[in-house]
């Protein structure tokens, strides 16, 4: 029997009991992983276990496999028509809504991330995803092809059948939203891996995925490590497509697994080392502001986070200092105090990394305008963190750290900051600030990023795409784009008198 | 200075002199290979020719993308679809004697077919399209379908010129620069392309031609070719590979085209095609005398000289998987056997009393060899056609409308054709599902590989 979660919430913004189990979900049921083995979860605001999980192995992906192709085949795919699937995604959402204070607040105690960015954020964003992909159900059309008049050629964008699914843990709920929307709009089933760092929300999901009414091995959560239930997804000879969100490292195995088993198609969200980019004439009190939110959101952790800061110099020093001030401001500590805006890293393995990024600048040469240190002594916390007097050469410029340490690189001009903004293997995102029409718009263009933000960053929508030029990925989520990873296109020819 | 292949032609179907340049094309220039190496480019029907090339690595110029306008770009494609065209009973001829497969069949499909894809894309040139999308009056969203840059394409020897124009087609219309290897098998269309490009107009360097070797066998192929995506620098990649197709016969087919049909599915292009229809599945209503009119058919091809006028197969590499059959088990309903004993001719070959764990019905033979298999019941035949690894096409016949569009629905297949064959169009997308591929290729589908999706979010007023 898989144990049960059981926690009171007794904090300054939330108080509840919860209690559920905290089983692998296959086939609508929660069972023991086949090694009856479990996972700890751990408290990043002091590093103390709060629960542990069932742990998945390979043999239960291959359960879950067996269930969602059962499901597939008989009570999902095309036998729910869009409208039916349609109205369990929207009942989902309801339902996700009716319990988003209780998601939140396990997302903060799992995360470390603050209750109020979880609520307003994360579970906001989800439902709204959920919604979004809800109302595209029924409206997955294929097309009618003009070739001669004694034929008829047309589509069909049929789902492929079941689907694997990785997410991180920098926006648990949210990425698992992302992922479900879509694949389940387009009448997919899923195995889904959560990451071992954060399986809370996922697990609670599956309670809500129940009792929305979903059939049983719709949608199938696997607890587990990486390189056992990740390898095993991504390596599966039944699952025909693959979709990870996490590091780039780890989406190069998740290729190459998929190139030594079956060919399976893959999709990857990877990771980032965004420009944002602010000209002489940028409103400097917004460009501030948004650049807080830019590398200080979710503590750094944050795929598009806007890590590389140019400056143009006329602004430079003025930006500096206010941006400096307002750093200074942010509170850290407690994810369940109202003013926190920064809680913990999410664990000691990514606080051990970013530390260690901060000691690379530091022996490298740069200066540490703010922060560049461990916050207390318990717990993942890091104070917010401005390195300036960088040059690209060094690994704080070019690597990707995930913590909220940014640079700051004093440009000349348009030319100048273009070619060090796209020099990067990376190309998630970017940002520019300038009130100028045509330098706006021609520097978005010229930016080698998936997705590029003009007055503004991190300010995503459910329905528009998202995804990474170059090594930041392959393929878009969110938006209507995201509906082709998870449709399989078959093209039906009707002979109606070429007679040979 | 680079050295040319020139070959006379004097045949029944084409007489004429063909100078085919044989450097590897870079940057708008026939140059040497760094390290000097040659392939030894085979005509299957005749004799041994010498070619030379070798895989280096190449800096394509960007001087195309979104610097030449999609206007533009469709005009040059155009111009090259109308360089073929003059020329096209030479290309055909090159084909016929680099590929084996008949005159007729590269001056009536290949090239015109090519000649078609470069025409359909030119046309999409300066129709790439994103989308505005609303989010809320503070915000202008909208998406670009940038080029995505310098693209590398392999092709195979079954169609080449035809694959080189499905790969350059959508490639270029886009605005990508591409590097295209041309099988080290079949060369010399891709090759006498090249003067054809620069007189296109072209800049230079925005297609380059690089003979070489790749790895051997299709999906295996694929395979590696993932592999080393992932292990670089993940770039996105897309496959066309293997099939072992159903073609499913029920007993209320007009039997007179229902055979014309399945023989074109499977002995097309020497049965060289991936899309071939090999495994036939026949209802026991109508086996027998479907069995009897099909091979009268098979047994009426010609198999010879590919540029004899009446010739419809010409000759081709494999014989193993015949002997597999024997072995196994199956019925050598006629063929089976090479034909003559100079060049790769092989007997147009039915087998029948297959079972299905026989090689011959679950690998890709590539060959003109068709596994013939009776079956009795609707959900027999689609359990039994959905039974491979491979989900390329299927081919299903009956005037039942119900059955048609349901057998059709229900195959996992990438194409299905009803009451034809091997019969694709341009502006119609084709492509694997499982193990036959990644993506699509033709039609506005393929155009999606081609482009990189940037989002722009333009902030009009959201103060924070």
């Amino acid at each position: 029997m898989p144990s049960t979660f059981a926690h009171e919430f007794k904090t300054p913004t939330f108080q509840t009991k919860v209690a559920f189990s905290t089983g692998l979900f296959i086939n609508g049921q929660f069972v023991d992983g086949s090694d009856n083995t479990t996972i700890d979860v751990i408290n990043p605001t002091n590093g103390k276990v709060i629960t542990s999980v069932s742990e998945g192995t390979s043999k239960d992906v291959d359960l879950a496999v067996e269930a969602a192709h059962k499901a597939f085949d008989t009570t999902w795919g095309l036998h729910a028509p869009g409208a039916q699937r349609s109205i369990l995604m929207a009942k989902l959402a309801a339902l996700m809504e009716k319990n988003a204070d209780e998601l939140a607040a396990l997302e903060a105690l799992d995360n470390g991330k603050t209750f109020k960015w979880a609520r307003n954020a994360d579970v906001a964003g989800s439902i709204d995803c959920i919604r979004y992909y809800a109302g595209w159900a029924d409206k997955v059309t294929g097309q009618v092809q003009e070739t001669t008049e004694d034929k008829l050629t047309y589509t069909r964008h049929e789902p492929i059948g079941v689907v694997g699914q990785i997410i991180p843990w920098n926006f648990p709920l949210l990425m698992m939203a992302w992922k479900l929307g879509p694949a389940l709009a387009c009448g997919n089933t899923i195995v889904l891996k959560p990451s071992e760092f954060t399986p809370l929300t996922a697990i609670r999901m599956c309670h809500l995925i129940n009792e929305a009414g979903f059939p049983p091995g719709v949608v199938n959560v696997v607890s587990g490590y990486g390189n056992t239930v990740g390898n095993a997804i991504s390596s599966h000879m039944k699952i025909e497509k693959v979709a990870f969100t996490g590091s780039t490292l780890v989406g190069r195995k998740i290729m190459e697994a998929a190139a030594k088993s079956n060919l399976k198609n893959v999709t990857l969200e990877l990771g980032g080392k965004s420009p944002n980019i602010i000209f002489d004439d940028a409103d400097i009190e917004q460009a501030v502001n948004w650049a807080v939110h830019g590398i200080f959101w979710n503590h750094g952790q944050t795929c598009c986070a806007g890590s590389r800061i140019f400056v143009q110099e006329g602004i430079h020093d003025e930006f500096l200092k206010r941006f400096t001030e307002k750093t200074r401001s942010l509170k850290v500590g407690d994810p369940f105090a109202p003013d926190t805006f920064q809680g913990p890293q999410v664990s000691e393995i990514q606080f051990n990394r970013i530390m260690s990024y901060i000691e690379s600048g530091k022996a490298a040469g740069a200066k540490v305008e703010i922060g560049g240190e461990r916050l207390g002594s318990e717990g993942y916390f890091i104070k917010p963190t401005i390195f300036t007097n960088v040059d690209p050469s060094m690994k704080i410029v070019q690597e990707e750290i995930f913590g909220p340490v940014g640079v700051v690189i004093k440009f000349k001009d348009e030319e100048d900051v273009v070619r060090q903004a796209n020099d990067t293997v990376y190309g998630l995102a970017a940002a520019v600030f300038t009130q100028n029409l045509n330098r706006a718009i021609n520097t978005a263009h010229r930016l080698k990023a998936g997705t590029a933000w003009i007055n503004c960053v991190n300010s995503l929508h459910s329905n528009v795409p998202f995804g990474g030029f170059k090594q930041s990925g392959i393929g878009r989520e969110l938006g209507e784009y995201a509906l082709a990873n998870y449709t399989a296109v078959k093209s039906v020819h009707v002979n109606l008198g070429h007679r040979m | 200075m680079s050295s040319s292949f020139t070959h006379q032609f004097d045949t029944p179907t084409y007489k004429g002199t063909s100078t085919v340049p044989t450097g590897l094309f870079i940057n708008g220039k026939f140059v040497e290979p760094v390290e000097k190496g040659t392939i030894d480019v085979l005509n299957p029907a005749l004799t041994a020719e010498a070619v030379n090339g070798k895989v280096i690595t190449s800096v394509a110029a960007e001087r195309w993308g979104l610097k030449v306008p999609g206007t533009q770009r469709g005009r040059i494609l155009n111009k090259l679809a109308d360089l073929i065209q003059a020329n096209a009973d030479e290309f055909s001829a090159l084909e016929v004697l680099n590929v084996g497969k008949t005159f007729n069949a590269a001056r009536n499909a290949d090239i015109p077919g090519s000649i078609a894809v470069l025409r359909y894309y030119a046309g999409w040139a300066d129709k790439i399209q994103g989308k505005t999308i609303e989010t809320n009056e503070k915000k202008l969203a909208y998406t670009r379908h940038e080029p995505i840059g310098v693209v590398g394409a392999i092709i195979p020897w079954n169609y080449p010129l035809m694959m080189l124009s499905c790969k350059i087609g959508p490639a270029l219309a886009a605005g990508n620069v591409v590097i295209l290897k041309p099988s080290e098998l079949t060369p010399l269309t891709a090759l006498r392309l090249c003067p054809l490009l620069v007189e296109a107009g072209f800049p230079d360097g925005v297609i380059n031609i690089v003979n070489g070797y790749a790895f051997t066998g299709s999906t295996l192929t694929g395979r590696k070719i993932m592999e080393a995506a992932s292990k670089t620098n993940l770039k996105d990649v897309i496959f066309e590979l293997g099939g072992k197709s159903p073609s499913i016969i029920f007993d209320d087919v007009d039997l007179e085209q229902t055979v014309k049909w399945v023989s074109r599915g499977i002995f097309t292009n020497q049965g060289q095609v991936c899309t071939a229809g090999s495994r036939i599945f026949v209802q026991a209503g109508i086996y027998d005398k479907f069995l009897k009119a099909f091979t009268e058919h098979a047994l009426s091809l010609k198999v010879g000289d590919p540029f004899a006028r009446d010739t419809y197969q010409g000759p081709q590499r494999i014989m193993g998987y015949i002997k597999s059959g024997k072995e196994d088990g199956a019925t050598v309903h006629i063929g089976g056997e090479r034909h003559g004993n100079e060049g790769y001719f092989i007997q147009p070959t039915i087998f029948t009393e297959c079972k299905s764990n026989m090689k011959i019905v679950q690998e890709e033979i590539f060959g003109p060899v068709a596994a013939v298999v009776k079956f009795t019941t609707e959900e027999e035949a689609i359990e039994q056609a959905n039974n491979t690894l491979y989900w390329s096409c299927l081919l299903c016949l009956h005037q039942d409308i119900d059955r048609a569009i349901r057998v059709a629905h229900s195959i996992e297949a990438g194409t299905a054709w009803i009451n034809c064959h091997n019969s694709t169009e341009l502006s119609v997308p084709f492509g694997g599902f499982k193990q036959s591929g990644i993506g699509r290729e033709l039609g506005e589908y393929a155009l999606e590989h081609y482009t990189n999706v940037k989002a722009v979010h333009v902030n009009i007023g959201h103060r924070i």
